[in-house]
């Protein structure tokens, strides 16, 4: 009983507001980031060096007024948000923060659960999430939003051609969709896969920052062409919906590519015994040490880069990024036949 | 069975990225444009008519009005007028200042277009970097004549006040800071392969037409036309300073772009050569007590940053205002080429284009 329900309640309990407050610190982190990189302070007045100003922000979204403008679809304009929101809190549920710990004189697997199709399940998952932002535009029945909703399905569904592909290659060499044996097999193949998969590894970067509509591929929201994107009508919290979603899934692509290319919660270099007193950090640290690193560098890339156009976004992704990938899953089968067949 | 239809949207005049209140009528195919038509007059303040009412030395805080990033260099161009209508002998030492102070403008003028431009195109760190340089010009600015934005900063014959004790060693300083700084955002945009896609290509315009449309300044020399007031009909101290005139080639976004960043540098070392060959001597030449210029009309252009920047003024001898005055604002004449340039491009070019033309709603709409 305790072990079937109440176990899992809790680590869902945790993970989820886990979750919500690094999303919001996301934020912060970002701000902060940025600031930095063009000599600025970034938030400093609530709080000590603005750390509670992610509080700040949540409870300013949360008493402003929610409009709904008169002409919009009602009820698919209240739908929209939490079409955005919902597949990008779920995913969690098969992110491996780390192996099993003994906790309390028992044993604990630090993921909520590992079903043997996790990668297949956060695919299919998080291109549920493209559906809200596609009736954000629709229902706003606005004419800068429809465009930007027009832009985010053609991005995401060119997108994730690749990401997926790429996606197959590292199941091709773990041998499995599992997320925790996706680790287990970098753990016994003593290597982290971005090493044996390095094409692999930039794709699914670059289609990642496609996917989470993240610089320089912001266009669904391009401020400066679009006036905002889809979530120009929005306000009040279902505004805050959308921006907790991307944040979401941005740290889902950095937890993914963390599991699936840099060895999730194992050291670095495992197999080398001298770097074990490495093993002083938790596991669970690595884990989010690494997905910090990725998340830091989506914003550096932020800071640094101008924004792709539309039709060069499309050129990217078809010409260049799903030839790649098919490409290196092509080399790959052929590389794991011939190392089989010796 | 399906019924296509053009989008027509409105961008502007609130919009981020119209720098102002520009609008723009877009007829869209889905992200291509079809057509745009530019909608002005949402600043528009009479600054024309109003001078007509204003005695001569009262206009001189009006032109600070129009193109609010380069207020120094429209006093120039109106004082420049009516010198020449009064026939009036400037002192060297102030057409030496106030070489330095045109050049000064013009690149806070750039550092604010390279911001909003680059920021335009999704390059949000340009934008805190040129501004941070501009407060340093505008620090200049303020210690020079104690205003940061419109300065009121020349007076017919001369300059109101001598420079500071000290002030030209801080320029030169600001000149070294600035240097190195413009190597800074060079490499954050010019090699950059997404900035090149964004820009090369985009928006062309061939030196002919270009001059057909009544483009001056970086928009026409983009488009390889050699054509410079500074050099052309040279005023205040220019034709004693050595400087070249960067030309582009191909006449699309990047080549205005890349004539601006070398600008940049050209402005620097004429203020490196004017600061250091400052002669002594008065800053105010023999100016009547009442300014009443003798009846006849003039047209004076100087080189403003956004391009050439003239004024045409009536004379009629008796009053002490201007009988008639009017402003060839390069803003306004270099919108004319937006239309002709977004045409067939899609919408994120359309900002990108305004971005490149440089417009100041202030100069257009005046």
């Amino acid at each position: 009983m305790i072990d079937a329900l109440l176990i899992p309640t809790i680590k869902i309990l945790i993970v989820l507001n886990a979750t919500l407050v690094a999303v919001s610190y996301m934020v912060l982190l970002e701000r902060k980031v940025i600031a930095w990189a063009q000599s600025r302070l970034g938030p400093m007045r609530v709080g000590p060096y603005g750390i509670l100003q992610p509080i700040a922000d949540a409870l300013k979204l949360m008493i402003k007024e929610d409009i709904t403008p008169v002409r919009a679809d009602k009820w698919v304009f209240t739908a929209a948000p939490i079409i955005t929101m919902v597949p990008a809190l779920i995913v969690y549920a098969v992110i491996p923060f780390g192996p099993e710990v003994s906790l309390f004189g028992r044993q604990v697997t630090l993921y909520i659960t590992d079903i043997n199709v996790g990668l297949l399940y956060i695919v299919s998952v998080a291109s549920i999430g493209v559906y809200g932002l596609i009736l954000a535009g629709y229902a706003s029945n606005s004419k800068y939003p429809l465009l930007a909703s027009l832009r985010a399905s053609a991005q995401l569904i060119s997108y994730e051609v690749a990401v997926t592909l790429t996606l197959v290659s590292v199941i091709m060499v773990a041998g499995s969709l599992s997320m925790v044996s996706i680790v287990r097999a970098q753990e016994s193949q003593q290597v982290w896969f971005a090493f044996i998969q390095p094409v692999a590894f930039v794709i699914f970067f670059i289609g990642g920052l496609a996917e989470t509509n993240r610089a320089p591929f912001d266009l669904p929201e391009a401020e400066q062409e679009l006036t905002g994107g889809f979530h120009t009508e929005y306000s009040g919290m279902r505004f805050a919906l959308f921006f907790l979603a991307e944040y979401a899934n941005i740290i889902v692509v950095s937890s993914v590519a963390t599991t699936l290319f840099l060895g999730g919660w194992l050291r670095p270099f495992p197999s080398w015994e001298w770097l074990s007193f490495l093993d002083i950090i938790p596991s669970w640290m690595w884990f989010l040490l690494k997905s910090f690193a990725f998340l830091y560098v989506f914003v550096w890339v932020r800071a640094t880069f101008p924004r792709y156009r539309y039709d060069q976004l499309m050129r990217l992704g078809w010409k260049v990024l799903i030839p790649l990938a098919i490409l290196n899953l092509v080399v790959t089968g052929i590389v794991k036949v011939l190392v089989g067949a010796s | 069975m399906f019924d296509t239809n053009e989008l027509v949207i409105n961008m502007g005049p609130q919009h981020p990225s119209t720098h102002g209140v520009l609008r723009v009528v877009l007829r869209l195919d889905g992200e291509k444009v079809v057509d745009a038509d530019v909608v002005i007059g949402y600043l528009h303040r009479g600054i024309e008519k109003l001078s007509e009412n204003r005695s001569w030395t009262q206009i001189i805080l009006l032109t600070d009005r129009m193109d609010y990033v380069a207020a120094a260099t429209n006093n120039v161009g109106y004082c420049e007028t009516v010198e020449k209508l009064m026939s009036l002998e400037v002192p060297r030492r102030a057409r030496y200042v106030r070489t330095i102070l045109c050049e000064l403008q013009r690149i806070a003028s750039h550092c604010l277009w390279v911001g909003t431009h680059a920021m335009d195109i999704g390059a949000m760190t340009v934008f805190l970097y040129a501004f941070r340089e501009r407060e340093l010009i505008l620090d200049l600015f303020e210690e020079f004549c104690g205003a940061r934005l419109t300065y009121n900063s020349m007076r017919i014959g001369g300059l109101p006040l001598d420079i500071p004790p000290g002030w030209d060693k801080k320029v030169l300083e600001f000149c070294t800071i600035m240097s190195s700084k413009i190597d800074e955002y060079e490499e954050l945009l010019t090699h950059n392969r997404i900035w090149l896609e964004r820009t090369k290509g985009v928006g062309i315009i061939a030196g002919p037409e270009a001059l057909a449309l009544g483009l001056s300044g970086p928009p026409l020399r983009g488009s390889g036309v050699a054509r410079d007031v500074r050099k052309d009909e040279p005023y205040a101290a220019y034709d004693e300073m050595a400087f070249d005139v960067p030309l582009g080639t191909a006449g699309d976004t990047y080549d205005r772009y890349l004539v601006r960043m070398e600008e940049f540098r050209q402005s620097l070392r004429i203020i490196r050569q004017a600061t250091e060959g400052i002669p002594e001597g008065p800053i105010v030449g023999k100016v009547p007590r009442l300014i009443k210029p003798p009846a006849g009309e003039t047209y004076h252009a100087i080189e403003s940053p956004k391009g050439e920047l003239g004024y045409f003024i009536v004379s009629d001898g008796k009053s002490t205002n201007p009988y008639r005055f009017r402003v060839r604002p390069p803003s306004f004449c270099n919108l004319q080429g937006l239309r002709r340039l977004v045409k067939g491009h899609l919408v994120a070019d359309v900002v990108a284009l305004i971005g490149s033309l440089d417009v100041v709603l202030g100069e257009v709409d005046r």
